[in-house]
């Protein structure tokens, strides 16, 4: 005991002071109040609830019963196949589309590309019920609706676009792509003007055409918002819930089923706790999983 | 400046300019279809109140009137009381976000006190994890234990003081020169008087962009609030939008109406504040 002491007064002596801890304190006391109770505790209270069959008063552990039950169940499997459409299809194609316009803007001066950012941008600032509320009707099943008045130009007939098993996840994959790239374009112009212009000129003394360029020098350089949009972005997917559960709520025959509403469904819609707990848990580990994989696949030779 | 990337075309302009006009009507052609939803909605927004499915429309409505607003006002008694509720619990989320969240990331970057690095450590892990996982404990915590459905903390306290803006501030305050806040204690100043008297005027703008960033993700946030409201009269915006929806399925034009009531607020900060907004997108996504 002694001896301990001795030890902490030394240190506190040599490494913190003591009006540096009672300040340090006191500026974290609420944040780390909050913390402990809004974050820290639900995700300990998680883990044990996902071994737990909820009851109100007293649960009982049934160990890993709820993880065998999700793991054994079709539709789980089939919520994360759909996640996994979702995503390989969005990101990509959204980074693409983001790279590519971001690279058309920089060419402008100034006050265009800022005018240009704008536009883009707004429609990200719309929330996700009052976006799905607006695609709902876009996609209406009826002649009437804009993506059938398109379809039609091209002498194609209507398409219930949100309820056939067909169209259901090309949909949400299309409103995805159009509705939310506003943040990704901003961000790569960022990325492009922080290239030096000497690679370019040095490029140019070698002579290397604009696609070179772009070759050799941005893609390159750009690395790390790539490797960030992609990781940020496949998190983000992989939790997505506010389109399926506004737009088709996970049909039609379950073929627009997110994990996000899943889980969702187990737990407010059918009392579930244990259950949804252990799903939410085996998200956690997959989106952890594929965020190393990531970092490994692309992160190599980045520092951060 | 990436200047550099394109050809300026210096032995013939007109190439250069006919290249920027087709780079620009590609750009305009590509923004027309992004805000097509949002003209669409601003549109219909002022169609009739009847049901779609007894008439034909068109892209954009014929006669245009305020009839819409009024039937979604009128939807539900309270549905004025929802934009409140919403700027009721944006600006909480928004003062506990600056102050807790500033103070926080200001000890982690520049007190050295006792458990830092590990406490910073266990936030930032938390960051990772997805929301479903704490959603059903937290439901529990706030509904059945301590019975706070209904009520503006339980809307406010999760949200109030975030991990991520913990980051975002101390990412800031870690560029603030040390020896500012030295001489500033060899004069005498508390802990308390630097964090107000120095630094706060030195990071007017990240605390702004995060109040903006805040504000915005406050508003638009739908889970939550639903989770936690049962009563009409405490809905926010986006859970009165969402039952709307479910409750008037097809009437085109009242929902328009709504949902521009939900996002003009956010709009008109946007366009009032553009500089913040733009900012708090790169925020912590691009390095130096």
């Amino acid at each position: 005991m002694k001896k301990q002491e001795i030890h902490n007064k030394n240190l506190s002596k040599t490494r913190y002071h003591m009006a540096d801890n009672i300040s340090g304190w006191g500026f974290i006391g609420v944040a780390v109040a909050v913390f402990v109770i809004f974050t820290l505790y639900p995700v300990i209270s998680a883990v044990i609830t996902s071994f737990q069959e909820y009851k109100p008063f007293g649960s009982e552990f049934v160990g890993f019963e709820n993880y065998i039950t999700a793991l054994g169940n079709d539709l789980f499997w089939k919520s994360i196949k759909n996640t996994l459409v979702y995503t390989v299809v969005v990101i990509p194609l959204s980074l693409i589309l983001s790279f590519s316009i971001a690279i058309m803007i920089v060419p402008f001066t100034k006050n265009v590309q800022s005018v240009f950012k704008g536009i883009y941008y707004l429609p990200g600032i719309a929330s996700g019920v009052a976006i799905s509320v607006v695609w709902l009707w876009l996609y209406d099943a009826s002649p009437n609706g804009i993506f059938n008045r398109v379809l039609a130009l091209f002498g194609t007939t209507s398409q219930n676009w949100l309820s056939s098993s067909k169209t259901a996840m090309l949909s949400l994959i299309i409103m995805a792509l159009l509705s939310s790239h506003g943040a990704n374009i901003i961000i790569y112009i960022a990325a492009l003007h922080g290239i030096d212009n000497t690679y370019y000129e040095a490029a140019e003394m070698d002579g290397a055409k604009f696609f070179q360029k772009i070759r050799y020098i941005v893609l390159p350089m750009c690395r790390p918002t790539t490797l960030f949009l992609l990781v940020t972005g496949v998190i983000g997917s992989f939790q997505v819930f506010m389109n399926a559960y506004m737009m088709t709520g996970g049909g039609p025959d379950n073929n627009t089923t997110m994990i996000g509403l899943l889980i969702f469904n187990n737990a407010f819609t059918y009392g579930k706790y244990g259950l949804a707990c252990a799903q939410a848990i085996l998200l956690a580990i997959v989106i952890t999983a594929l965020t190393t994989l990531q970092f490994k696949l692309m992160g190599e030779d980045i520092e951060y | 400046m990436a200047t550099g990337l394109y050809s300026q075309h210096l032995h013939n302009r007109s190439i250069f300019y006919i290249r920027n006009s087709l780079i620009a009507v590609f750009l305009i052609a590509f923004a027309a279809v992004s805000l097509f939803p949002i003209v669409y909605m601003f549109a219909w927004s002022f169609g009739p109140a009847i049901e779609s499915a007894s008439t034909s429309y068109n892209i954009f409505p014929g006669r245009w009137s305020f009839d819409s607003y009024k039937a979604f006002i009128s939807f539900s008694n309270y549905s004025l009381k929802w934009i409140w509720n919403s700027i009721i619990v944006a600006t909480f989320t928004v003062l506990g976000n600056v102050i807790f969240a500033g103070m926080a990331g200001y000890a982690f970057s520049k007190i050295k006190f006792r458990g830092r690095s590990f406490l910073f450590f266990v936030i930032l892990l938390s960051m990772m994890i997805p929301y479903q996982v704490t959603q059903v404990p937290l439901y529990i915590l706030i509904v059945k234990n301590f019975h706070m459905t209904n009520t503006y903390p339980a809307l406010i306290l999760p949200g109030m003081c975030t991990a991520y803006n913990i980051f975002m501030a101390k990412q800031f305050f870690q560029g603030i020169p040390t020896a500012l806040i030295e001489s500033a204690k060899i004069e005498g100043c508390s802990q308390l008087m630097i964090f107000n008297k120095i630094i706060l005027p030195l990071s007017k703008t990240i605390l702004s962009v995060m109040a903006i960033n805040t504000f915005l993700n406050s508003w638009n946030t739908f889970f939550w609030p639903f989770l936690v409201t049962s009563k009409e009269e405490m809905y926010t915006i986006q859970v009165g939008l969402k039952t709307f929806k479910f409750a008037n399925g097809s009437l085109l034009s009242p929902m328009m109406a709504g949902a521009c009531i939900s996002v003009i607020p956010m709009f008109v900060l946007f366009f009032s504040l553009q500089k913040y907004f733009l900012e708090g997108v790169t925020v912590g996504a691009v390095k130096g």
